[in-house]
């Protein structure tokens, strides 16, 4: 029993969300008796592969064709395929980010396999292979059972912790014929805030709401968001109304994310904002109002002015920073 | 160029979460159905504007699932659109609607495919990526902006942390997602002449289907909200340190 496991590197690195991807996929065939294959592509050098040893890769596939640095999902997902094939899959785990999302469910309709996206636990195989997702959006959990040969999954990142385990990879250099459609797709340009952690990544949030006022305020929260080494979130109206970029719009018709601690400032709690959060692990309420929905979905609430309450958790961070 | 957009319905967002049958089935008693806001919003809309713009020819909604979805599918027709098909079968597994509706669009002459970003219910995200792989076709995931002109699709699409623009020469799938459209409410002549536009059904393909649903959970209930003084902010910190062991 072999399991393939997808991995993306940004600009020649990997990202914690690699490294579960791959852990996850070294459980699955430890459980299963198997062993794991992960499959890398275009530019990157052989010691960054080797990393993927240490989270449980026995064995690396790099395709190096330069082109595959240009995202296009129908050519990754005939480069999975084609791993697959070789490595005799029957699992095979993608990240669920953007690029696992547009390439498994090709993968697993070239295979016409079952797929679970944005599963949550491992699978379980006392009866069938049964994984975990979160349906209508985080407010219920579905077990799937996936019946056919090849199983094809997606993992929601910050699913599990991520540990060095040990063990070292061997890496193999692949290359295979590719048609001209396939990288039809051309990139042109690329909008990206560099250096920053990505939401979607990020294991503590800071988000505000139409309670903050207005954009001048937002200073308060990035202040925070510095101190804890947190990103930034915020509600749909406030993305509206152009205070923030939409890429920070958290909720059902925005981003999905599932930090450790999100911290909601001047957020009422709608339902279709929950859905985007309700799966962090620690909700913290700054709101003035204490009938605002959003304590019911708290761990901790704070009642009080957004701009008095913020700079003092900042400070207060800042305090036990230093003393420990 | 002819346009087929996918849609689907869901339960509104509002609409209580409940199952029954031991937990293996989605309680629909009393729930209200609406039209998938990612597929009304933005790939219907979009499509639509294309059309006023001259550069789509036609607008064909395309849905999989029975009789029942066929109020919803009239309520897209008064946004817009020239005809509707419905796919004869039950919509469960989200690789059979995709074969469903790649066995229906493979021989439509369909220059561009769209679809919404993921479903609000089931959120799988997955059939725009299932169907360009049935129909050998490109496939750009979560666009956030699409422009149309000479054959070539210009769109640009959510990545982490960010945007990209990519051009791609039609035929394409696209899902779609925020910013590709505004929303709009349909007018009184819009709901007129739903009402005697086309709503073709289409006999279901045999297929297999490859994942069930065994049981729902409802997610463990919260222990109830902590309130910290506002004048005690190391508490609080001290709390997500060692309490919730988050910092
Ligand atoms: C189909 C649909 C999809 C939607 N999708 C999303 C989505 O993806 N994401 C999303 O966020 N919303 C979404 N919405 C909108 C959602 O219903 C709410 O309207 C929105 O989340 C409210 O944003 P808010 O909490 O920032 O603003 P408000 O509801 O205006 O709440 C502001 C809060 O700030 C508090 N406040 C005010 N002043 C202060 C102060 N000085 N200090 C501290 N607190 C203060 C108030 O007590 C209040 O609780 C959607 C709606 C629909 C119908
Ligand atoms: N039963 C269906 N019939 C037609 N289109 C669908 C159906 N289910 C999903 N879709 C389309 O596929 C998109 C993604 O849905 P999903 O992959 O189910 O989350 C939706 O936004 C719709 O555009």
């Amino acid at each position: 029993m072999s399991v393939l496991v997808f991995v993306e590197h940004s600009q020649g690195s990997f990202r914690k969300k690699s490294f579960e991807s791959v852990l996850y996929a070294a459980q699955i065939a430890q459980n299963m008796g198997g062993t794991v294959t992960a499959v890398v592509t275009g530019n990157l050098a052989d010691g960054e592969i080797a990393a993927l040893g240490e989270y449980g890769a026995q064995k690396v596939m790099h395709y190096t064709d330069a082109r595959l640095d240009n995202f296009s999902s129908r050519a990754l997902a005939k480069v999975v395929c084609n791993a697959a094939k070789k490595a005799g899959a029957k699992v095979i785990i993608a990240t669920h980010d953007t690029t696992g999302k547009a390439i498994a469910p090709r993968v697993a309709a070239h295979f016409m396999a079952g797929m679970v996206a944005g599963a949550i636990s491992y699978p379980d195989a006392s009866s069938g292979f049964v994984v975990k997702r979160n349906v209508f959006s985080g407010k219920a959990f579905a077990n799937v059972n996936i019946t056919s040969d090849i199983k094809v999954i997606t993992l929601m990142p910050n699913t599990f912790p991520v540990v060095k385990t040990g063990g070292s990879a061997s890496v193999e250099k692949m290359d295979m014929a590719f048609d001209d459609l396939d990288f039809a797709v051309k990139t042109q340009s690329v909008d990206k805030a560099s250096g920053d952690i990505p939401l979607s990544e990020a294991e503590l949030v800071v988000s505000g709401g139409r309670g903050m006022k207005g954009p001048e305020n937002w200073y308060v929260l990035e202040e925070l968001a510095k101190e804890l080494g947190a990103a930034t979130a915020c509600s749909r109206p406030v993305a509206d109304s152009h205070w923030r970029p939409h890429n920070e719009h958290v909720g059902q018709t925005g981003g999905t994310i599932r930090p450790n601690l999100y911290i909601a400032v001047g957020i009422s709690g709608a339902i279709q904002h929950l859905a985007g959060v309700n799966g962090s692990k620690t909700i913290v309420v700054v709101n003035k109002d204490p009938e605002a929905p959003f304590f019911k979905a708290a761990d901790y609430g704070v009642l009080g002015d957004a701009m008095e309450i913020v700079p003092r958790i900042t400070a207060a961070v800042k305090k036990f920073k230093q003393n420990s | 160029m002819k346009i087929l957009v996918c849609i689907s319905q869901v339960p509104d967002t509002t609409s209580k979460i409940a199952f029954t049958d031991n937990n293996s089935k989605f309680n629909a008693q009393g729930v209200t159905w609406i039209l998938n806001p990612h597929d009304e919003w933005y790939a219907l809309v979009r499509a639509l504007e294309l059309k006023e713009a001259g550069i789509a020819t036609a607008v064909h909604l395309v849905t999989v699932g029975k009789a029942d979805v066929e109020p919803v599918i009239r309520k897209a027709l008064a946004l817009g659109g020239d005809e509707a098909i419905r796919i004869d079968a039950e919509s469960e597994d989200p690789f059979t609607t995709a074969i469903q509706i790649a066995k229906f669009a493979e021989n439509g002459g369909y220059d561009l495919v769209l679809c919404g970003k993921e479903s609000i219910d089931y959120n799988n995200g997955t059939l725009g990526g299932m169907l360009a792989e049935l129909l050998n076709l490109n496939y750009i995931a979560f666009a956030t902006k699409i422009d149309i002109a000479g054959g070539t699709a210009t769109v640009a699409r959510e990545i982490d942390g960010g945007e990209e623009t990519d051009t791609c020469p039609l035929p394409l799938v696209i899902s779609c997602q925020k910013g590709v459209a505004e929303p709009r409410i349909p007018n009184m002549r819009g709901i007129m002449a739903a009402r005697t536009k086309p709503l073709k059904v289409v006999p279901a393909a045999a297929v297999q289907s490859v994942t069930n649903i065994v049981s729902f959970e409802m997610p463990p209930a919260k222990s109830g909200v902590k309130m910290i003084d506002a004048e005690n902010m190391d508490e609080l910190v001290r709390l997500l340190h060692s309490e919730a062991k988050v910092i």
